[in-house]
């Protein structure tokens, strides 16, 4: 089910956001906090398999854009960590989740009031390191030179484009510091439980349907 | 002990050579034998289109992770990136503390 949502962004104005779903007002509704830029891209439909094998399974998900993602109106560069974890508990209310499944730097997201996994989860400074890399990588092939440690100075005084996204100095600052905490009922998926390897490593987005069914067999698993 | 130093560094250098593989492999979706044709003149950044820079960036923090080396901005230049021959040096050099 695709539909939209109502969330307020970085300025309180409320928006309106997509929202992908399978709700069948069933007891066990899981919210999922996707990952983040370059991954979630790779990751989306990886994302959305592991859904609908749980709507199989008789589990309701749901899947929220954030202000700043994907076709949202809301500007990325005005987005912090702190409005993106409002969001993500706001959307634990809306639509009455039980539980979360936090995919990679999404665990910075996950709310500390539902039980649930941290599949894969990715830090926020490691976020930015990979992002940076990219940078200086390809302004080092373009014959330009760029430091990280100037970029995160920059980054941190006036924000900055990385891969394409454009980050603000709030959000910067907030990512040098977040790390996913796992809260009570919590607990942490690895990769190596999926039998593959990760599909945000893909150079381009591809698919695996055996981690598909892993990642959701290990969740209706853990619940029945 | 190792009772023959050549050997127990052919069977690290292999095993390295292994590991980076099967990481090319994870990024560019190889299977197993196209993974092992890697030779050390095969060509990856700048010849390769869908491995830009963000799957590069992508491919040295895992191979810090699985390699559990620290990759410095200065290490990384065209050179090392350019083969796989140019790469596996790298991470040999790395892990020998250089």
């Amino acid at each position: 089910m695709i539909a939209a949502w109502s969330v307020a962004g970085a300025d309180g104005a409320v928006g309106e956001e997509l929202l992908l779903a399978f709700d069948r007002a069933r007891p066990v509704r899981v919210l999922v906090c996707p990952a983040w830029f370059d991954e979630a891209n790779k990751l989306r439909r990886f994302t959305v398999e592991v859904m609908r094998r749980l709507d199989k399974a008789g589990i309701d998900s749901f899947l929220p854009d954030l202000p700043g993602c994907n076709d949202s109106l809301a500007k990325l560069e005005t987005q912090t960590l702190g409005g993106w974890r409002e969001g993500m508990s706001a959307a634990a209310h809306v639509f009455g989740a039980t539980h979360v499944l936090a995919i990679r730097a999404g665990a910075l997201l996950a709310p500390a009031h539902l039980p649930g996994w941290h599949y894969a989860p990715q830090s926020g400074p490691k976020t930015l390191r990979g992002m940076i890399r990219a940078r200086t990588i390809a302004a080092r092939e373009a014959g330009r030179e760029e430091t990280a440690e100037a970029l995160m100075a920059l980054g941190r005084s006036k924000g900055l484009v990385l891969g394409g996204w454009p980050l603000g100095a709030a959000m910067i600052r907030e990512l040098e510091r977040a790390e996913p905490e796992l809260a009570e009922g919590q607990s942490v998926i690895a990769q190596s439980a999926l039998g593959g390897p990760g599909l945000w490593l893909r150079a381009e987005p591809d698919e695996d349907p055996r981690q598909s069914d892993a990642l959701a067999a290990i969740i209706a698993g853990s619940l029945a | 002990m190792n009772a023959n130093p050549t050997l127990a560094s052919e069977a690290a250098e292999a095993a390295l050579d292994q590991e980076l593989k099967g990481l090319i492999a994870d990024v560019l979706g190889l299977d197993p034998a196209q993974a092992a044709a890697l030779a050390p003149d095969s060509g990856l950044f700048g010849h390769l289109p869908e491995l830009d820079s963000m799957a590069v960036a992508g491919l040295l923090t895992e191979m810090e992770d699985r390699l559990g080396i620290v990759i410095e901005d200065d290490d990384v230049d065209g050179e090392m990136l350019e083969t796989y021959g140019g790469l596996l040096a790298f991470a040999r050099a790395k892990l020998a503390g250089d």
